[in-house]
């Protein structure tokens, strides 16, 4: 079942569960094995490794990263839920891990897919092996992750699903036509629930503030509204860095609780899965865009869109979204701002995009961005107000930090609809 | 210096050509090359120029070059629409740009050397006169990143953390620094290539000697002294703008050596492998606020220290944990490193964007579908290892530092860092020297402390690596080694790991297919495991087959495998799936020639890259194996396919076994063997044996020429003189050749290398002394000749077996006794005869035929008084080939391309009765470069062992100016009026005579020791005495350091007993940039050159020399 061995774990069975691994940090890598793992593929594929992480078994649909930094913040970004994640980059823990790291409250992708282990890090990091373990998720080393990647570039992103099983039965095709059948069996993204399992940034149910301690104790700066529908925290932080005061709603609040808070912007921020498959937020979305829209020009009512963000913001000015062939997922896609004619470097993590054709021509919306390798809509612009939305990921976290103009332009449209008033 | 003065008239009248000049059809752009290859500027350049020209012809630009070194694949016909091959100064640019009137200049490219030369151009206000514009990066910003206090201001404005420094023009600023800030200190002179004359100062004294050596090393006399950050991370990133200000990064790099060690001489990774996302990210910020900063069009190398010891668990915020440490405003030897490292080709698209294309306007040529405005991922490790010249400079100084000491390097790619190192190791080429190495000091210290305490501590030396190896091997921690050496832990556990498997899993094992899968994983060599376990390593690789543990290769692709690329760029692992199916059709793999080192420099990868386009040309797909970053040959696109890999014998079997995969692994892939240098040619034999086909001269042919005894007595059945000689496997042996056939006789061991180990004994007593330290060095049987001290004389052949062409036959300036490498030689040749030419041509037709050669030749001889000796052959290409193509036009690399499949020289229309391709119409000699100022502790003269690094050339229609270019352009050509110290052996004093004259004609002020001042002034001319320095005087130093020393003539005392006063008069006038002459040859032709340089010179085209009619035409 997607998530429920992470589940588990926060009912506070960690240690039964330490009782059961398997895996120890050896002195070399290439040590033998002590926990065999397959990774079935829908196409009838089976890769074999070394499992290492939590000694649960996964599935979910397959994609790959090819940031060569920032694993920790990859593997907490909500926006994974439901998918294994292949990194491309071959060897992974080299640093471990650290709270600054982490873009949520935990872990949230399916299982971690790579070439090589390291789990021996600097004294005050955790490792990665043991990180994913606190949190129940599996990982399988040693598989010849370029090849996989090929694969899914080929076929498209596929389901897939991670057994484990002692060394001894490490190539048994059994085991692997197991993890065939699990994979097809796996549900399809749209069909979880998976907005509503990643959202609420803190660790406390409902909501929470957030400003800067320079600003001293009250909460003075700005009043920025996120809809948490699994935030990278970054978001947050770079929000706060400006001076804001960020309130995050979770992803299931209603339009009417934000505006009665009163907030001077509004973000709407990335999350998992298809924004086709949550009509109820999608129609907060639309709420909040009309409070924007019918205040106009004179009182602003400032948005920003992320990811996800926009691809809700999409949808509720009438266009469509659709699925890319395997999705974009890395530190390095160029985007090109059409009004600049600049290229930026952006951080990326989506399969969803805005279907540019689909863009009503009379919704006052233009595309502002588009993605250099595919031509992809990486940008939506109201021509009057300061509504913005990017389909990338201007916090990076991982990836570049160049793109956090985009937080100074929102805070700046935010700061100016302040003084109008 | 130069005869300057000469103006265009029609200067000033087209100033809107400048205004005029815009990225469109029709635009002219001039690219400085950077000249000869020394240390801290190699191979690189070529590559980046290379690349240049052909991204600008492809844009409808017309191109101009010049260069003063013809070993270089830009300077090949067709690379450029205009190519000249002369001195790199202000003169003569300046006389090239009044010719040529370009639009452009693209500065950037040409290294240091091209660097400095546009800035000198620019101050000198010719590029205003002409109305040439500066491309790509702009002049202040070139100004502001190399004056370094212009720098840090700059970094300051942009909150850019800069280590706290000053500049110092003498000793006393510096001193007065160092007591504010304390040490340790690190002192980098101004303007230097590889940071020469810098170093570190740990306390006052050895702060006012660094200071005082940065200070004469810095051509404006200043150096920056700074905190020393010594052990901090360093990073490198390498960066790209362009004129709509996007800014990429296209890699970074970590150097596995921190702080305190020049980037140049670490072992380097790339991507990063220790750094946080966060780490990562705040340094590539900085990295795209700096270049914005200066406002760069084009590439840029920037360089960070990271504290190593900030946790990343802290607050982001807190206190900056970086600084900047340098920037470069060009393309380096770093960014030619991360284009092979990343398939991204930074000179190509730095070239686009100096004439205006924008990033996204620039074809990512690897992938076709995406653009250059993008972030290479990796999906791989890449490691660089240096490769130094310490094996031929025995007597060196071997520690490492700020100063850059490695000729070469070498790269390898793959999956794990383990194999990547691992790999790497493999690629160096250092006979002997891989993972298990020690040295034999090392292996009596078996306890891991006192290893430490006695072999890693203090200054690292070039060997670290194996004593980093040695020292865990014993059982040292990861923490003390980290602890000696500051290399990170990882890397640190990750080479503990390598120790590990050896001695636990491999050592007295007996292999199973599990064990030796594992192993290869981790990067073991066949040799490697065979040692370990104890077998051959042709059984090892027998098991692997027999249990189908092979390698696959894998794409450098730029994007990991996100998008489908066309690059044919691979690299072996062990993996599962194989990217590289076997090319289809007719193919040939060429062995490149490996690191740059001296004795096998840029010459044999030039022939590397002429035979791959010569292939094409025929319709063959020719397929690359090498392992030099630096190099076109490792470009993408100079071959049909690249294998980045080692040079040895199990890489190459695995390939030639992936080539023939689709004929059941057979590896019956032609094979080329003669272009890589001895590489290539020591691999041959393997090669043959595994089943390979070599084409060209077969595998037995090379070793009967390689094999001095087999040689011989060829020789002497066919009746070719040689200089009389024996081999002697015993000192009585010896001296009783050298009894019968006389003194002086030359000896050296039977296997030589660049004229490794040969010496010219001149007494019994150093036969002696020779003879012990030749059998302690473990070299067996020594060859004894008779020295002769005639006319050296080289040729470069090709011949099919039966017919045979001389392409040219050149002279050397200085005679027998030096290397060839290390000697000017002219073409064509100025003092045969006639017969002796034709004798000359026959000798080379006999040989040729009865190896027999199907290829390339080259043959040295020795004439004196009208005989012919052959004192050398190679059935290979030579140092020589590239320049005596260029200079006679005759196609040597793709004769012996066609020849080597199978044409002759007939069908090819290159047969002349008179069996020598007819002189040119131009005179041009080969002048040696030499990069003594960077290797301290090195003794200058010139002698049998080859000292030079590089070559230039000087090229005119007659003898005397040709001389003066290459003497300029080689850096030897003495300033106008001065001291000229003369200071001779006494077996030289009569020979010194028109030297001294010469000078004295000229108006130079002789200065001169006891003897030589004897002489001087017996020859009626006023002379200054300095006394001898082993008299406890050192006026002798003073005069050469006081700026006014012209050139100082000094002949090495016979027997190479010890010479301190001669080594120490050589290293100061190296260290102090005077033209150091030891060979009274060259000092001769130097006299000969300064008379004729009152005789006014031009400047063409190489084209226009070859064919005077056009040259004509064109005035």
């Amino acid at each position: 079942m997607p998530g429920s061995a992470k589940h588990k774990r926060a009912d506070g069975r960690v240690l039964a569960e330490r009782q059961l691994h398997l895996y120890s940090s050896a002195t070399y890598s290439y040590a033998p094995m002590s926990r065999a793992a397959v990774l079935g593929l829908e196409d009838g594929s089976a890769w074999w490794g070394e499992a290492f992480g939590d000694a649960a078994s996964a599935s979910g649909e397959v994609v790959f990263n090819t940031a060569m930094t920032g694993y920790q913040e990859i593997a907490s970004d909500a926006s994974y839920n439901g998918q294994i994640v292949v990194l491309t980059y071959p060897l992974i823990g080299n640093y471990g891990t650290f709270d600054r790291a982490s873009e949520s409250r935990r872990p949230w992708v399916e299982a971690l897919v790579v070439r090589e282990i390291e789990t021996t890090c600097r004294d005050d990091t955790l490792d990665l092996d043991a990180y994913l373990r606190q949190y129940g998720v599996p990982g399988i080393a040693g598989v010849d992750t370029r090849a996989l990647v090929r694969r899914l570039r080929a076929k498209g992103t596929l389901r897939g699903a991670l057994l484990q099983v002692p060394p001894h039965l490490a190539h048994d095709p059994g085991v692997a036509q197991e993890a065939v059948a699990k994979a097809r069996a796996s549900a399809p993204l749209q069909a979880k629930p998976l907005v509503v399992e990643s959202t609420g940034l803190g660790r406390q149910v409902g909501t929470q503030t957030y400003w800067s301690a320079k600003q001293g104790p009250l909460p003075l700066g700005p009043k920025v509204a996120l809809l948490d529908t699994g935030v990278k925290e970054n978001q947050v932080r770079c929000l706060v860095r400006r001076g804001a005061t960020v309130k995050v709603f979770p992803a299931t609040v209603s339009a009417r609780d934000v505006l009665s808070w009163s907030p001077d912007g509004i973000v709407i921020t990335n999350g998992p899965g298809d924004p086709a498959a949550i009509p109820q937020i999608a129609q907060n979305v639309r709420l909040l865009l009309d409070a924007a829209l019918q205040r106009g020009a004179s009182r602003p009512l400032p948005i920003l869109g992320i990811c996800l963000g926009h691809q809700l913001v999409g949808r509720a000015i009438g266009a469509t979204t659709s699925r890319l062939p395997f999705g974009h997922h890395g530190a390095n896609h160029p985007v090109k701002d059409l009004r600049t004619g600049r290229v930026v470097i952006t951080s990326q993590n989506h399969e969803f995009q805005v279907d540019e054709s689909s863009i009503p021509a009379d919704s006052d919306f233009v595309v502002s961005a588009r993605n250099l390798n595919d031509g992809s809509v990486e940008g939506l612009a109201h021509t009057l107000l300061p509504i913005r939305t990017y389909q990338y990921h201007p916090e990076g976290a991982p990836g570049p930090r160049d793109n956090e103009a985009v937080f100074d332009a929102f805070l700046d449209d935010v700061r100016s609809a302040v003084e109008r008033r | 210096m130069l005869v300057g003065g000469y103006r265009d008239p029609r200067a000033r009248e087209t100033p809107e050509k400048a205004r005029r000049c815009r990225a469109d059809q029709g635009m002219k752009v001039l690219i400085i090359g950077s000249g000869p290859i020394v240390i801290g500027q190699a191979a690189e350049f070529d590559y980046a120029g290379t690349q240049a020209c052909r991204a600008l012809r492809e844009e409808g630009v017309e191109t101009v070059l010049v260069n003063s070194n013809p070993a270089t694949i830009m300077t090949d016909a067709g690379v450029a629409d205009v190519t000249y091959i002369e001195p790199l100064t202000v003169d003569v640019l300046e006389r090239i740009i009044a010719k040529e009137r370009p639009d452009g200049l693209l500065p950037t490219l040409g290294g240091q050397t091209g660097l400095n030369l546009a800035v000198a151009l620019a101050e000198a206000g010719v590029l205003e006169r002409y109305g040439v514009r500066l491309l790509g990066t702009p002049l202040r910003a070139i100004q502001q990143a190399e004056d370094r206090e212009a720098f840090k201001q700059l970094l300051i404005s942009i909150g850019e953390p800069v280590p706290e420094s000053i500049t110092a023009r003498n000793v006393d600023d510096a001193t007065v620094f160092a007591e504010r800030i304390g040490f340790p200190l690190v002192i980098r002179p101004a303007f230097t290539l590889g940071g020469t004359g810098g170093g570190f100062a740990h306390d006052s004294d050895s702060l006012r000697a660094v200071a005082q050596r940065g200070i004469s090393a810095s051509p404006i006399g200043q150096v920056l002294v700074e905190r020393s950050l010594i052990g901090w991370k360093e990073i490198e990133y390498e960066v790209m703008r362009d004129g709509a200000d996007t800014c990429i990064t296209v890699c970074n790099m970590e150097n596995l050596d921190p702080m305190g060690i020049h980037t140049g001489d670490s072992i380097v990774v790339a991507p990063s492998q220790t750094l946080t996302d966060k780490e990562y990210q705040m340094l590539r910020s900085a990295a795209l606020r700096i270049i914005r900063a200066l406002g760069i069009e084009g590439g840029c190398n920037i360089q960070f220290a990271l504290d190593p010891e900030r946790s990343p668990v802290s607050d982001a915020e807190a206190q900056v944990p970086y600084y900047v440490i340098e920037v470069n405003p060009r393309v380096s030897r770093s960014s030619a490193l991360a284009s092979k490292a990343t398939g991204y080709p930074i000179a190509r698209v730095a070239a686009k964007i100096a004439i205006g294309k924008r990033l996204d306007e620039i074809p990512n040529a690897v992938t076709k579908k995406t653009t250059a405005a993008f972030e290479p991922a990796l999906d791989y490790v890449v490691t660089k290892i240096p490769r130094w010249p310490f094996d031929k400079f025995a007597g060196a100084d071997r520690t490492l530092g700020t100063q850059m000491k490695a000729t070469g390097e070498v790269m390898a790619i793959d999956r794990t860092f383990e194999a990547s190192l691992q790999k790497a190791l493999r690629s160096l080429e250092v006979k002997g020297q891989g993972l298990l190495w020690e040295a034999p000091a090392w292996v009596e210290v078996t306890d891991p402390k006192a290893f430490i305490a006695r072999f890693l501590t203090g200054s690292a030396t070039d060997d670290r690596l194996w004593r980093v190896f040695a020292a865990l091997r014993r059982g040292a921690t990861v923490d003390d080694v980290h602890m000696e050496t500051r290399i990170d832990r990882w890397f640190l556990r990750k080479m503990s790991s390598i120790v590990r498997f050896a001695e636990d899993e491999l050592q007295g094992k007996t292999p199973t297919p599990d064990l030796l899968r594992r192993a290869k994983r981790l990067g073991f060599a066949d040799s490697d495991i065979a040692t370990l376990v104890g077998m051959l390593a042709a059984d090892v690789r027998r098991l692997r087959v027999q249990w189908g543990i092979r390698p696959v290769y894998k794409m450098v692709d730029t994007c990991a495998a996100e998008f489908e690329a066309v690059t044919p760029y691979f690299y072996s692992t062990f993996e599962q799936e194989n990217e590289a199916a076997p090319l289809l059709g007719e193919k040939a793999v060429i062995i490149g020639s490996g690191p740059i080192r001296i004795g096998q420099g840029i010459e044999f990868d030039c022939c590397c890259v002429q035979a791959a386009s010569s292939l094409r040309e025929l319709g063959v797909a020719p397929i690359m194996v090498n392992s030099n970053p630096e190099t076109v040959s490792t470009d993408f696109d100079a071959s049909a396919r690249l294998y980045f890999d080692p040079l040895d014998e199990e890489s190459i079997a695995s390939v030639l076994e992936n080539e023939g995969s689709d004929r059941g692994g057979k590896s019956d892939t032609q094979v080329l063997t003669q272009f890589g240098g001895q590489t290539a040619l020591n691999v041959a034999e393997k090669i043959a044996g595994i089943g390979g086909r070599i084409v060209g001269t077969s595998a037995d042919a090379i070793a009967l020429a390689e094999d001095r005894r087999r040689f011989h007595d060829l020789a002497d059945a066919l009746g070719i003189p040689q200089p009389p000689g024996g081999t002697a496997a015993s000192l009585s042996e010896a001296l009783a050749i050298a009894n019968e056939i006389g003194y002086p006789v030359l000896v050296r061991p039977s296997y030589v290398l660049g004229g490794r180990g040969m010496e010219i004994v001149y007494a019994p007593e150093d036969l002696e002394r020779y003879f012990h330290a030749a059998l302690e060095a473990g070299t067996g049987r020594v060859l004894v000749d008779k020295y002769l001290r005639g006319k050296e004389v080289e040729v470069d052949a090709v011949s099919d077996g039966i017919d045979t062409l001389v392409a040219g036959i050149m002279e050397h300036i200085e005679r027998a006794g030096v290397h060839s490498g290390d000697s000017y030689a002219v073409y064509p040749a100025q003092n045969l005869l006639p017969a002796e030419r034709r004798r000359i041509v026959e000798l080379t037709a006999q040989i040729a035929k009865a190896l027999p050669v199907r290829g390339l030749l080259n043959i040295q001889f020795i004439v004196e008084e009208g005989r012919v000796w052959v004192l050398e052959v190679n059935p290979r290409s030579s140092r020589t080939v590239p320049f005596l193509t260029k200079v006679t036009g005759v196609p040597l690399v793709r004769l012996a391309v066609a020849i080597s499949l199978g044409s002759t020289l007939a069908t090819e229309g290159y047969v002349r009765d008179e069996g020598i391709w007819p002189d040119q119409p131009l005179v041009a000699l080969k002048a040696p470069v030499f990069s003594m100022a960077k290797l301290l502790d090195v003794d200058t003269y010139l002698g049998p062992e080859m000292k030079s690094t590089g070559e230039v050339m000087g090229v005119d229609r007659s003898f005397p100016p040709a001389l003066w270019k290459s003497l300029v352009a080689a850096g030897l050509a003495p300033m106008p009026s001065g001291d000229v110290l003369v200071t001779v052996a006494d077996k030289d004093k009569e020979e010194v005579v028109p030297i001294i004259e010469g000078f004295h004609w000229l108006g130079y002020d002789l200065v001169a020791t006891r003897g030589t001042a004897a002489l001087v002034r017996s020859l009626g001319i006023d002379v200054r005495e300095v006394g001898k320095l082993s008299e406890g005087a050192d006026e002798i130093l003073k005069v050469i350091r006081s700026g006014r020393c012209a050139a100082v003539v000094n002949t090495p005392t016979l027997g190479k007993t010890v010479d301190r006063d001669g080594f120490l008069i050589r290293r100061a006038a190296v260290e102090a940039r005077v033209p150091c002459l030891t060979s009274l040859d060259t000092a001769l032709a130097v006299v000969q050159a300064l008379r004729a340089s009152a005789v006014s010179y031009d400047v063409a085209p190489l084209a226009d020399y070859r064919s005077p009619e056009r040259a004509t035409a064109a005035e």
